[in-house]
């Protein structure tokens, strides 16, 4: 019986009043985006945002905290939108979903901000145990940004997981780091490329003691459905903790998956739906949990991490708050496998 | 069961038109807000301000006669009311039909949101949608009226689906409700209906379920009713040539933004359908020289020959200032004149390869 840990992947819709409060101080335009020296005001505002999300989490007894990624106007970019050495051009469109982010373009040799472990920091003071960070995976911050500076993808991608590895060294009381690789599903790596996915990926992983998730979402549009088997087979190679999966898009190629290639000792289960306002029961979500479970025989899981499948930013607020809710009940209900 | 594309563009001709050929000029839609409307909108929202439903009517109808004004002025062949009743291209149908709820705002990039609706039950005709709108509009116009109505594909795709099993189905549902609008503004009188399929460019897999819809739609529509279909933004070459199977008479595109880098997808094969081409930018507040739009105005014929092409701004014109967007649309249209006057002496080398279509055809 492994041990079942609410959490999710982070990057939280602002709290209604947060909207309209920083829609007024930094504007509606692409020059009014974060750029990581941000004016008092705002500062105040993305705080008491980031404590109200810090505390829907404990209130709804999530065992795991995210900082609420609150500041990401970019929502996957955004490492790479603070960074000195990036210029931010055109607005482009994530994924085929109707979100849009700043194009970052790399121009210079890349190095670590900070921005993210200074976020951390502040939420920490909010949290008794059991801070998560998220990151973009170096796979997907490679795929969403353009390269005039290293000027070949091999070397690029190594750049991009050699500044998230400095990125995520400067984290401090971290338990957990979500590494978020949709693009592995989304426009995922061929032959050649899928070995160095993964090592790019190590890197990172490799650069803090957390407990290190990548964390997969999506169907793959170009693919058969699932994560390709190829690339879930070096994904494994990578020195994770677990490998996260997205059973509201596609269940049955996830336990597949498991059962044909093994899988890491630790799993994360995207057992609610991020993209869609319906709100599950804790029940349902715990059937999902416990079918999964039951469908993978071979595995034997230490840490079962119950989790919604992706980023929480397409859903209004109110809906998001229960989704919280239904996930934090989760330890009410028996998990058996 | 209609058959298209339809020979319906003459009727669009003005009949002081001084040059033989003709390109329809028009717009996609949308058209900036006056400041005073948004304003009236805040009053009427806020429950506090006595601001009640008719001063509400009396500023939409306000305001929908001063932007159609706007566009006749600027010497459109074919107007429409900038969609001055209308807040977004979801939400405003939304909010009509059965079945929908609204649950909040989502991010759409930065601080810009949308109040993303759910449908929380099965979808059904509710309110009136369009015919009022297009009434008004058609009684203070005095060229011909087009009316843009939001798809049932991105009606569907551009919503939180908690009722139906599939996003599929609900387009389906939705097409039916598109298709009763229509005819609803056929009786009106309304002749031209453009249906706005933004989500297509995002999904291109889903081109078969589109065009599914538009059967729906489309069915026991007469001919002499144009239908144009506007895509915008995306990787084109993913939806052509099946996109030419749609049973549609037109397609708008947004071009100008990727300096036609896609034009040639259309070369191969023929294009059958009209083109409605973006010749100005939206997403700039530059305004582009009449010069410069003769330009793109040309990139159309790599396409298809004049009596085939429609001019039209790449997308709606509500991001930007009112005065830029009337400048864009003015140049447009002499742009157009000045092209048609060079057709009519010769002056102009049409690159479409395809000799035995004649302009008399």
């Amino acid at each position: 019986m492994p041990e079942v840990l609410s959490a999710t992947p982070g990057l939280y819709p602002l709290p209604d009043w947060a909207k309209d409060e920083l829609a007024g101080l930094k504007g509606r335009q692409k020059g009014g985006l974060i750029s990581g020296d941000e004016g008092e005001a705002i500062v105040a505002a993305y705080e008491q945002a980031r404590e109200e999300v810090v505390d829907l989490q404990t209130d709804a007894g999530l065992d795991l905290a995210v900082e609420g990624q609150l500041r990401w106007d970019d929502m996957l970019a955004h490492p790479l939108a603070v960074a000195d050495a990036v210029e931010t051009r055109g607005i482009v469109r994530y994924y085929d979903n109707n979100n849009f982010y700043r194009e970052p373009v790399v121009t210079d040799d890349l190095a670590a901000s900070g921005d993210v472990g200074a976020e951390l920091d502040a939420a920490s003071g909010h949290v008794d145990d059991g801070l998560a960070a998220v990151l973009p995976g170096p796979y997907t911050l490679a795929d969403l940004a353009a390269d005039e500076h290293y000027g070949d993808s091999e070397s690029f991608l190594a750049a991009v997981a050699d500044f998230l590895a400095a990125e995520a060294e400067q984290f401090s009381d971290v338990e957990t780091l979500f590494l978020l690789e949709p693009s592995l599903l989304e426009s995922p790596p061929g032959d050649g490329a899928d070995e160095r996915a993964s090592e790019a990926i190590d890197a990172v992983a490799s650069a803090t003691d957390a407990d290190v998730v990548a964390h997969t979402y999506w169907e793959s549009h170009g693919g058969d459905g699932s994560l390709d088997e190829k690339v879930y087979a070096h994904l494994l190679d990578a020195d994770i903790d677990a490998v996260g999966f997205d059973l509201v898009a596609d269940h049955e190629g996830s336990t597949y998956l498991i059962n044909e290639y093994g899988c890491t000792d630790d799993v994360a289960l995207g057992v609610v739906d991020g993209q869609n306002t319906l709100v599950e029961d804790t029940e349902e979500v715990a059937e999902r949990v416990e079918w999964t479970l039951s469908n993978t025989p071979g595995a034997d899981f230490e840490t079962v991490y119950a989790t919604i499948n992706t980023p929480t930013f397409y859903l209004p607020s109110s809906k998001f708050e229960e989704k919280l809710e239904t996930l934090g009940a989760l330890e009410l209900t028996e998990v058996t496998a | 069961m209609s058959n298209r594309p339809a020979d319906n563009r003459e009727q669009f001709r003005p009949e002081d038109h001084e040059n033989d050929n003709f390109l329809l000029t028009t717009v996609v839609g949308s058209y900036k807000k006056p400041k005073w409307l948004d304003r009236a909108r805040e009053l009427y929202e806020d429950p506090e301000d006595g601001f009640g439903d008719e001063e509400w009517e009396e500023a939409k109808d306000d305001a929908a006669r001063l932007i159609t004004d706007e566009h006749e002025r600027s010497d459109l062949d074919v107007v429409v009311d900038g969609e001055m009743r209308r807040k977004e291209m979801v939400e405003y149908f939304a909010h009509l039909i059965d079945g929908y709820e609204f649950n909040g705002r989502v991010k759409v990039w930065g601080h810009n949101y949308f109040d993303k609706p759910s449908v929380a039950d099965e979808v059904e005709y509710g309110e009136e949608w369009l015919v009022d709108e297009y009434e008004f509009t058609s009684d203070v116009a005095d060229s011909p009226v087009k009316v843009p109505i939001t798809g049932p594909y991105t009606l569907a795709n551009w919503t939180f689906n908690e009722a139906y099993d599939t996003d599929e189905e609900l387009a389906y549902d939705l097409a039916e409700l598109v298709n009763t609008e229509i005819e609803r503004l056929v009786d009106a009188g309304a002749r031209y209906i453009q249906i706005d399929e933004p989500a297509l460019a995002t999904t291109p897999d889903d081109h078969a379920i589109v065009g599914e819809c538009l059967e729906r739609i489309v069915a026991d529509i007469p001919e002499e009713v144009r239908i144009g279909l506007h895509v915008c933004y995306g990787d084109y070459s993913r939806i052509y040539p099946e996109v030419l199977d749609y049973p549609v008479d037109e397609l708008d595109l947004e071009l100008t933004n990727g300096d036609y880098e896609q034009i040639d997808v259309f070369t191969e094969p023929e294009f059958t359908l009209d083109l409605a081409l973006g010749v100005v930018d939206n997403h700039t507040a530059e305004v582009e020289s009449v010069a410069e739009i003769k330009e793109n105005i040309k990139q159309g014929f790599k396409v298809v020959p004049p009596e085939q092409l429609t001019i039209s701004p790449d997308c709606g014109l509500k991001l930007l200032p009112r005065e830029i967007a009337y400048e864009k649309m003015a140049n447009m249209v002499q742009a157009a004149r000045e092209v048609e006057a060079e057709l009519d002496a010769g002056e102009i080398d049409v690159g479409y390869a395809a000799p035995e279509v004649s302009a008399d055809d």
